[in-house]
C-alpha cells in the first residue's frame, strides 16, 4: 500500500518538476525494493534506457547500496551514515531531507546477479568516458556478460580507440566472443590473436572451438594453441607455488626470528613469545584506532611503536622473572607459559575476547599482475621484503656492533665475558628486549594476514620453535634457511597431499631430521658448545 | 558389571526422587529461587564466541525476573567457566547439576563439548539447551537442539546456490573436524542426488586456525575457471575465515565470480573483520540482526541497553537461546514444576515467538522449527537478506542423505520415547544419544 501511495505521490510531484524523467526512480520504487528479481532487473533496464541525467548516480547508488526508501513517505533517497542517523538526499532532485534513524528506512537491496548486471550496465555507460582508466575498467567489467548489441558497439568504438591498453582489452573481449559465435573468417583471425595469450577466457573459448567446431583445420589449430598455452600455464603455476612457499617461509621467519634471539642465542625457552607477537599486532590495531583517517601510514607508525611495546614487555619479563631462572630450563618453560596465559587473559579482559579488525592499507591490497596466468599478491610481497629487511638489520646488529659482540660473548661464556668487563645482566635484559621487540614487529606484519585476537600468539608459537630448532640454535642464518625450506616444502606438498597431510608430512620429516642431526641445519661449533 | 549397573540405576532413582522432593519443598518456600546453569567458556579459544551467549542468558533471566520470574519464583543464574576445555565441560556440568542443583542448563558451543556433557546429562537426567548449528546425527532425551540441523542451514543454502545463482561446480571447503566432515558428507550425497557429477565437486579440509590459504584459493580459482558457474560452500571454522576471505580478495576472486556461502560466519564474527573484501559473499542462518520484525527491534534494544553498548551486534546463536529459554519457561509453567521429566513431556509442541516475526515450535525429536535465511555481507558488517524459505523448516536429527541414518527417526513422546528408532527394523538401538 505504501508503494502505491509512493507512486501516486511521484506522479503528483512530476508536474512540478522541471525534468520529468528524474521522477522515474520514484515510480520504480516498488519494483526496486520488492523481492521480485525479474521486476528489479526490468526496473534497472528502464533506468538505463531513460534519458534522465541522474541515471548514472542512481545506478551507482544501487550498486553501492546507498539508495533507500523512507518507510513512511515512500520517497527514494540517497542515505549516508552519519553517527547514529542517516543523512538523506532526495534521489529525484538532490535536495536535502531530514536525517532519520536506520529503522525508518528500507534499503533497496541487490544480490550478486543484479550486482553483476549493474556493473556491466554502468560499464556500458562509461565506455565512452574520456578518461582512459575509466574506459579500461568499463571494458573489463563487461567481459563475461555482454550481448550482441553491445558487442557491435564495442566493435565500432574499437576502431576509434586511442589507448593501447583499452584496445587490448577490447580485442580480448571481441576475439573471445568471435571464437564462440563468430563466422569462419572471424574465428581464423581470432585464433591468430590467441597465439601466445594466456587469458583464461580465451583458453575456455579455444576449448569450445576444439570440442564443437565442424572445421577440422580450426580444431587442429585450436588444439595446437591449447597445448602451448597449457604448457606455459603449468610453468607459471609452478612459479606461483614457489612464490607461495617463499611467502609462507617469510611468515615463518618473521614469526621465529625474535625467538632465534631469545631462545637461539640466549637459550631461554620463552613460551610467551607468541604473546609478544600478539602485543605487536594489538599495537597496530591501537594505532589505527587513534588515527582512523591515516590507514595507509599507520602501519609504518606501528612498526616502531610495536617494537617499543613488546620490547618493554620483554625487558620487564626478563627483569622480574627470567633472570632468576637462568640455567633452569624447566622452570623457565613453566614460568613463561604462565606469563603467556596471563597476557592472553589480560587482553581478553582489557580489550575484548572478540577479535579486533585491523584494516589493510590500500598499498597492501590486491595483487601485482605479472601476466594473465601469474599474479602475486601485494601483501605477501611486502611481507617477504619486510622479512628480509628485518633479517638484514639483525645480522648487522649481531656482527657489526659492539653490542652484538657483547651479546655473543655472554651467550658463549658468561663468566669469561664478565671477567672481560661486560655487564652481563644488562646485556641479558637488552638481548631479551631486542628479541621481544622483533617479535612485536612480527606482530605488525602478521596482523595484515590473519586474525588479531587473544589467540593470535598460540598459532605461531609451535611453528616458531620448529623453525629455530630446525635451523640450529644460536644461528640467525639457520633460522632464515630453515623457515624458507619449511615453507617451500609445505607448499610443494600441499597441492597433492592436502593442507592437513602436508603439515603432518613436514613434521614427520622434521622429527627424522632432528633425530639424525640434533643440533639442526647449522649446528653451533667451538668450545662454547661443549658445556 | 550387572551389580554396578543396578547400583547406578538405584542411585539415579534415589537422586530423581530427591530432586522431585527438593522442588516440591521449594515451591512451599517463596523466597527460594530456581537456579539456571550457564555453561559457556569465558576463557580460552572459544571465549570469542561463547562470552556473548553468557551475557545473553544473563539478560534473558534478568528480564524474566522483572516479569515476576517463573512459577512465582525468581530465577538465579549460575555461571561457570569450562575454559574451552572439553573434559572440563563434563566436570562443570556435574558441578552445576549435583552441587548447585540447577533445574536446566544452557550451554556448549562446539560439538565435542556437547558430546562431553552428554553422558553427565543422561546420568543425572537434567535438561540442556544447545544453541549452535551442528552436524545432526544425534538426539538425546536431555538435550534440546535450538540451533540449526543440516537440513535447516546447509541444504537450503545449496538449493539457493543451485536455483538462484545457477552454480554447477562446487567447492566444499571445511576445517578438519566432525561438523564440516559430516555436513560435507551430507552435502556431497545431496549434490550427487541432484545430478552433479563427481568431477564437479571439490572437497577440501584444512587444519584448525589455518592461516595460509594461498594454494587453496589458487586451486579454487583454477577449479572455477572452467567456464561453469562455481560456488564455495564453506564450513571453515571461525578463526580461519579472515585469512581465507582476505586471500580470496587478494587473488581477485569476487563474490560475483565465485560466491562463498558460510555456515559459521555471523554478525559477531564480522565485527572482528575488515569487511570490505567480503561484500557480496553469503551466509545461511535462521536469524540475522537485519531482520525486519518488531520482536527483533525490541530484542536489539534490550541487548544494547543491557550491555550499555550501542554498537553491539546480535547473532543467530543468541536467537537460539532466546527461543530455547522462552520455550523452557513456557514448558515449566505448563508443567507447573521444574522437574526434568515433567518439563520434557510438556515442552514438546510448545510454540514461542522467534525474532524473525514468526513462531518456533519444539518438535518431538527435540529440534525446533525455524525459517532459513540467506544474507549477503554488506560493508557495515550486516547481512542483506536475499532469500528465505517460504515456510518454517523442522530440524531433522537424522539426515535422509546418509546411508547410515536415513532409516532413523527420533520421537521422544510416549510410547516410542526413542532418539534413534529404525523404521525398517522397527527397533530402538537403546543408546540414549
Amino acid at each position: 500500500m505504501l508503494f502505491l501511495l509512493a507512486i501516486a505521490m511521484g506522479s503528483f510531484g512530476s508536474s512540478a518538476s522541471a525534468n520529468e524523467s528524474n521522477e522515474l526512480i520514484q515510480t520504480l520504487a516498488a519494483d526496486l525494493s520488492g523481492k521480485n528479481k525479474a521486476a528489479k532487473l526490468a526496473a534497472i533496464e528502464s533506468i538505463v534506457n531513460s534519458d534522465s541525467e541522474r541515471k548514472g548516480s542512481w545506478l551507482q547508488g544501487l550498486l553501492e547500496g546507498d539508495l533507500y526508501v523512507v518507510k513512511e513517505s515512500g520517497e527514494v533517497v540517497f542515505a549516508t551514515k552519519n553517527g547514529k542517523l542517516y543523512d538523506l538526499v532526495s534521489a529525484v532532485d538532490g535536495s536535502e531531507r531530514e536525517a532519520l534513524k536506520k529503522r525508518a528506512l528500507r534499503k533497496i537491496s541487490i544480490n550478486n546477479a543484479i550486482r553483476k548486471d549493474l556493473k556491466s550496465q554502468i560499464g556500458l555507460l562509461a565506455i565512452e568516458n574520456p578518461d582512459d582508466s575509466k574506459r579500461l575498467e568499463a571494458v573489463k567489467q563487461l567481459s563475461d556478460s555482454v550481448d550482441e548489441q553491445s558487442l557491435e558497439r564495442i566493435r565500432a568504438l574499437r576502431s576509434k580507440e586511442s589507448s593501447p591498453d583499452v584496445k587490448q582489452a577490447m580485442d580480448l573481449l571481441l576475439y573471445t566472443s568471435d571464437l564462440k559465435i563468430g563466422t569462419q573468417e572471424q574465428k581464423i583471425s581470432a585464433l591468430d590473436f590467441a597465439e601466445g595469450k594466456l587469458d583464461i577466457e580465451l583458453i575456455n573459448a579455444l576449448r569450445v572451438v576444439e570440442e564443437q567446431d565442424s572445421d577440422p583445420v580450426l580444431v587442429a589449430r585450436a588444439k595446437e594453441l591449447l597445448t602451448i598455452a597449457e604448457e606455459k600455464r603449468a610453468w607459471y603455476s609452478r612459479a606461483e607455488q614457489l612464490f607461495f612457499g617463499i611467502s609462507l617461509g617469510s611468515v615463518l621467519v618473521v614469526a621465529a626470528i625474535g625467538l632465534a634471539i631469545t631462545f637461539g642465542v640466549m637459550g631461554v625457552i620463552n613460551m610467551a613469545h607468541g604473546e609478544l607477537i600478539m602485543l605487536g599486532a594489538y599495537t597496530t590495531w591501537f594505532i589505527q584506532q587513534i588515527f582512523p583517517g591515516a590507514v595507509n601510514y599507520s602501519l609504518l607508525m606501528a612498526v616502531p611503536a610495536a617494537f617499543l611495546v613488546s620490547g618493554t614487555a620483554g625487558v620487564l619479563i626478563e627483569r622480574t622473572v627470567i633472570r632468576h631462572l637462568y640455567g633452569r630450563p624447566l622452570e623457565t618453560l613453566l614460568a613463561t607459559f604462565g606469563i603467556s596465559l596471563l597476557l592472553q587473559q589480560l587482553v581478553r579482559t582489557v580489550v575484548s575476547p572478540q577479535n579486533v579488525a585491523v584494516i589493510n592499507p590500500t598499498w597492501m591490497s590486491g595483487s601485482w599482475v605479472v601476466n594473465p596466468a601469474l599474479s602475486l599478491s601485494l601483501n605477501r610481497l611486502v611481507i617477504i621484503g619486510f622479512c628480509l629487511l628485518v633479517f638484514a638489520l639483525l645480522v648487522i646488529i649481531f656482527t657489526r656492533t659492539s653490542y652484538g659482540l657483547q651479546m655473543r660473548a655472554v651467550a658463549q661464556n658468561r663468566q669469561m665475558a664478565k671477567a672481560m668487563g661486560i655487564r652481563s645482566a644488562r646485556v641479558d635484559a637488552m638481548s631479551f628486549g631486542l628479541g621481544s621487540g622483533v617479535a612485536g614487529i612480527a606482530g605488525v606484519a602478521l596482523s595484515q594476514l590473519g586474525n588479531v585476537g587473544p589467540n593470535l600468539g598460540q598459532s605461531y608459537i609451535i611453528d616458531s620453535f620448529m623453525v629455530v630448532v630446525f635451523g640450529g640454535v644460536g644461528n640467525l642464518w639457520g633460522t632464515l634457511v630453515a623457515g624458507m625450506s619449511l615453507g617451500i616444502a609445505n607448499k610443494l606438498l600441499e597441492p597433492w597431499a592436502g593442507a592437513v597431510l602436508a603439515k603432518i608430512v613436514v613434521l614427520v620429516g622434521l622429527i627424522l631430521f632432528i633425530q639424525n642431526r640434533p643440533r639442526g641445519l647449522f649446528p653451533p661449533r667451538g668450545r662454547a658448545v661443549e658445556d | 558389571m550387572r551389580t554396578v549397573k543396578l547400583k547406578s540405576t538405584m542411585a539415579l532413582s534415589l537422586l530423581a526422587s530427591a530432586v522431585i522432593g527438593a522442588t516440591a519443598s521449594s515451591s512451599a518456600l517463596a523466597e527460594d529461587t530456581i537456579k539456571v546453569g550457564v555453561l559457556h567458556s569465558l576463557s580460552g579459544t572459544m571465549a570469542i564466541s561463547e562470552t556473548t551467549l553468557k551475557d545473553t542468558m544473563l539478560m534473558l533471566i534478568d528480564e524474566q525476573n522483572k516479569k515476576g520470574g517463573v512459577l512465582g519464583q525468581q530465577l538465579e543464574a549460575v555461571v561457570v567457566d569450562p575454559a574451552s576445555d572439553w573434559p572440563l565441560f563434563a566436570e562443570k556440568a556435574r558441578e552445576l547439576i549435583e552441587k548447585e542443583g540447577v533445574a536446566v542448563t544452557f550451554g556448549a558451543w562446539t560439538s565435542v563439548s556437547r558430546k562431553s556433557v552428554l553422558p553427565v546429562l543422561e546420568e543425572l537426567n537434567s535438561p540442556m539447551f544447545y544453541p549452535v548449528q551442528y552436524e545432526g546425527e544425534e538426539s538425546s532425551k536431555n538435550v534440546y537442539y535450538t540451533g540449526a540441523a543440516p537440513n535447516q542451514q546447509a541444504i537450503p543454502a545449496v538449493d539457493y546456490l543451485m536455483n538462484d545463482i545457477g552454480a554447477e561446480r562446487w567447492v566444499l571447503a571445511g576445517t578438519d573436524y566432525v561438523y564440516p566432515r559430516t555436513t560435507n558428507k551430507i552435502l556431497e550425497a545431496y549434490l550427487m542426488d541432484k545430478g552433479v557429477a563427481a568431477e564437479d565437486i571439490l572437497i577440501n579440509y584444512t587444519p584448525f586456525g589455518h592461516s595460509d590459504w594461498q594454494s587453496i584459493v589458487s586451486e579454487i580459482k583454477t577449479f572455477g575457471s572452467a567456464g561453469k558457474k562455481t560456488a564455495v560452500v564453506s564450513t571453515v571454522n571461525g578463526d580461519a575465515n579472515v585469512p581465507f576471505y582476505k586471500e580470496l580478495a587478494n587473488q581477485g576472486v569476487s563474490a560475483e565470480d565465485i560466491p562463498v556461502i558460510a555456515f559459521s560466519v555471523g554478525e559477531e564474527e564480522l565485527s572482528g573483520f575488515d569487511t570490505s573484501p567480503l561484500v557480496g559473499h553469503l551466509a545461511a542462518w535462521n536469524y540475522f540482526m537485519s531482520v525486519e520484525a518488531d520482536e527483533n527491534d525490541e530484542f536489539i534494544d534490550a541487548w544494547q541497553e543491557f550491555l550499555g553498548d550501542e554498537e553491539r551486534v546480535t547473532n543467530d546463536p543468541m536467537e537460539a537461546h532466546y527461543i530455547g529459554f522462552n520455550m523452557w519457561v513456557k514448558a515449566v509453567e505448563k508443567a507447573g514444576t521444574t522437574d526434568a521429566d515433567a518439563v520434557q513431556e510438556a515442552i514438546i509442541g510448545v510454540s514461542v515467538p522467534n525474532l524473525s516475526g514468526g513462531y518456533s515450535t519444539m518438535m518431538p525429536n527435540h529440534h525446533i522449527t525455524k525459517p532459513v535465511l540467506i544474507g549477503e555481507i554488506q560493508e557495515d558488517g550486516q547481512f542483506d537478506i536475499v532469500w528465505e524459505t517460504s515456510g518454517l523448516v523442522a530440524g531433522d536429527a537424522w539426515s535422509d542423505f546418509l546411508p547410515d541414518s536415513k532409516d532413523l527417526i527420533s520421537d521422544w513422546r510416549a510410547p516410542l520415547s526413542c532418539g534413534n528408532y529404525n523404521v525398517v527394523t522397527a527397533t530402538c538401538s537403546g543408546q540414549n544419544f
